[in-house]
Parts: structure tokens; sequence; C-alpha cells
């Protein structure tokens, strides 16, 4: 039988050694999110909007807060209802954390959306939703910011239209930077988990 | 006579065709509700619809005394991009399945002539190909409802491939 090169007990600190030295690396490492991970690839939450009480805001109100950008508009009867449906569970689901976090649900309808109308529209699905309207520029500016985009299809006789628009919803953590993009058929686990990992720690990394 | 005979088969699918048009008797719905929006702004619908037959039926459209405009609609999501597209029919295959569910197969639901709130039920009239209705009652949900409420939340978001559920017998 060889000889031992490390007794037992200076192996074992060299084990703790190395799982310190691991350690302290984590606190640069990307956070474990099951979604995708876009931190350092978009830029951080700015925008000028009025919110749906009226008031304007900017994105520097929401730091602090976990934040859920999503675009949609309110004539839109089957998937922006169900996305922000679907974020009210995960914010249920999140318990009291929620309270951390804003779902911030930007017009993308600047004709036919005002502040009252997004008032009644996101209360009916969360009381941590907020409406953001803006005019088309300011819609644009945000929308084109995270790359995404909006497009009016043309209407019929009546003035009905819809308006085509990027489905996604992206995570924001309390310092404003971008962190998880989640789609719509993302399992609400994974949202789950994504956010608790946000809320649970600062803002610090 | 090749003739008469071909007016007779014609004769037979007039009076099946007259038979059929009251009432769809191999289409059941069920999982039949409306998410209801505040104001006036157009609702979805959704149901599960049946086709106990060997043939598939088309379902074109549906009526209503309380909403002004019913649309058969699609949404889809191609690209990270949502859009709504109108639909002129949709098949409920021989034996299988067709689901309105959100984000596929909807009605969108435009001007309610009164208020619906949820609890409320609304009957729309369904209408298919063949001429056949059938009067199905739509429950009202809440905006932020997932399902009709009969069965249990499903936890996993809703993909987009659930529009059209068909199954061999």
């Amino acid at each position: 039988m060889k000889p031992r090169h490390w007794p037992r007990p200076a192996l074992l600190l060299l084990l703790l050694a190395i799982s310190l030295l691991l350690g302290g690396c984590q606190r640069g490492e990307p956070l474990p999110f099951r979604l995708t991970n876009i931190t350092g690839h978009m830029p951080d939450l700015d925008f000028r909007l009025t919110d749906d009480n009226g008031k304007a805001v900017t994105g520097a109100d929401y730091r602090g807060k976990v934040v859920l950008l999503y675009f949609g508009y309110t004539h839109c009867p089957d998937v922006c209802p169900l996305t922000l449906a679907q974020l009210h569970v995960v914010m249920q689901r999140l318990g009291p954390l929620a309270d951390g976090a804003r779902i911030l649900f930007v017009s993308v309808d600047p004709a036919r959306d005002t502040p009252s109308i997004m008032h009644a529209y996101v209360n009916a699905f969360d009381p941590r939703a907020v409406g953001l309207v803006g005019d088309a520029r300011a819609v644009e500016a945000l929308s084109k910011r995270y790359r995404s985009a909006f497009t009016r299809e043309p209407g019929d006789a009546d003035g009905n239209y819809e308006v085509s628009h990027s489905s996604a919803i992206y995570v924001f953590d309390r310092e404003g930077h971008a962190r998880v993009l989640a789609t719509p058929s993302a399992s609400h686990d994974d949202l789950v988990h994504d956010l608790h990992l946000l809320l649970d720690n600062g803002a610090d990394r | 006579m090749k003739l008469s005979r071909l007016s007779l088969l014609c004769a037979g699918l007039l009076l099946a065709g007259i038979a059929h048009a009251a009432d769809a008797d191999h289409i059941h719905a069920s999982h039949a509700w409306i998410r209801v929006l505040p104001g006036a702004l157009p609702a979805g619908a959704y149901v599960t619809l049946e086709n106990d037959s060997g043939a598939p039926i088309a379902l074109r459209g549906a009526g209503s005394t309380i909403y002004a405009d019913v649309m058969l609609h699609q949404s889809s999501t191609a690209g990270g991009v949502s859009r709504m597209s109108m639909v002129d029919s949709l098949d409920v295959p021989a034996h299988g399945k067709a689901a309105l569910a959100p984000a596929g197969y909807h009605f969108m639901l435009m001007q309610p002539k009164q208020p619906v709130k949820p609890g409320d039920t609304v009957t729309l009239t369904l209408q298919f190909a063949d001429g056949s209705t059938l009067a199905t009652d739509f429950i009202a949900r809440p905006a932020n409802a997932l399902d009709a409420g009969d069965t249990h939340a499903d936890h996993a978001m809703p993909g987009m491939d659930h529009g059209l559920m068909s199954h061999d017998h």
C-alpha cells in the first residue's frame, strides 16, 4: 500500500480552502437562472412614460423593485390577458415576496389606451401591475431599447385594428439591470424560481 | 337509371342537410368560458368541441344576443411576435376534438350591449359549415382566470400548439 501524501486532517483543510475559494468566486458568478439569462446583454430599465394614475414616471422610479416588463394593449382579447393572468399566478406563488416586484404593462396602442383604461385593465389582473402609456415615440424608444417591435395592423371598416407585438417578458433586478428573458410559454415554476433568485438576493449582483 | 339514382342521392343528401340544420347533434361543447375584461373591451371566449360523428365538422363562427360582433380568431407567436388573425373555420375532426383555448383559437367578442360580469352566463350560438347550430352557455370568468374554472388549473403555461387536438379511434 502506498503511503498517503496527505494526512486526513490536511486533506480536509485543503477541501475547505477550495470550497471557500469557490464560495468567494460565486459572488461574481451568474445567478443560476432557469430562463434565458440576458445579464449584460440588454440595457438597464429606462423610459419616460405616464403611469395608470396619470403620473409621469421614469425607469428610475422602479429602482428597488424587481420589474417584469411586458408590451401589449387592452384591445388584445387573448394573448395579453393570458400573459398577465399567468404573471398574476406567478406573483401569487411568490407570496409576500411579490411586494418587491412590479409588472410593468406598456401599451403599444397609444391611440386607444389612456391611463384610466389601463388602470382598470391592470388592476383586473394583479395589484402589483402598473399600466404605462406614452406617445408613439416614447413607446417605440422603449420597445427598440429591448430589440422588440410592434406593428399596428390594417383595421376594418369600423376602425377596429390589432397590434402585433413582442411576446417577451423582460425581468430586471432591483437596480434596473436586465437579467432574464421569459416567453409566455415559460413554465410558472421557472419564472417563480428566477424571481426568487432576484428577490431573495440584493441588487448587488 | 343513372340519372334517377343521382337525383335520389341528391335528395337524400338534401334531407340529411335539413335534418342537421337545427342542431349540431354530433358536436358536444364543454369548458365554455369567457375572459371578461373591464369596460367594453373585447373579450376572448373559449370552448372545447367534440365530434362523435365519422365526418369532420367545421366551426364557422358564433352569434350572440349580448355581443354585437363575434369573430373566430387565432393567436400565434412566431419569432417572438404575437399576432392575431381571423380564421374562416376550424375543423372538428371525425371522432376528435378541437379546442378554442388561450393563445390559440378563440372567439373575439366585441361591443357588449350590456355589461358582462364574472359569474354571468352568456349563450353563444355556435355555427357550423353544414348549417347546424349549437346554443352553448359560456361562464364569464374574471380577467385573471386561466380556464373555465371547472378543471384543475394547469401549472404550465399553455403552449401555442394546442389549438387542434385530434385523436384516432
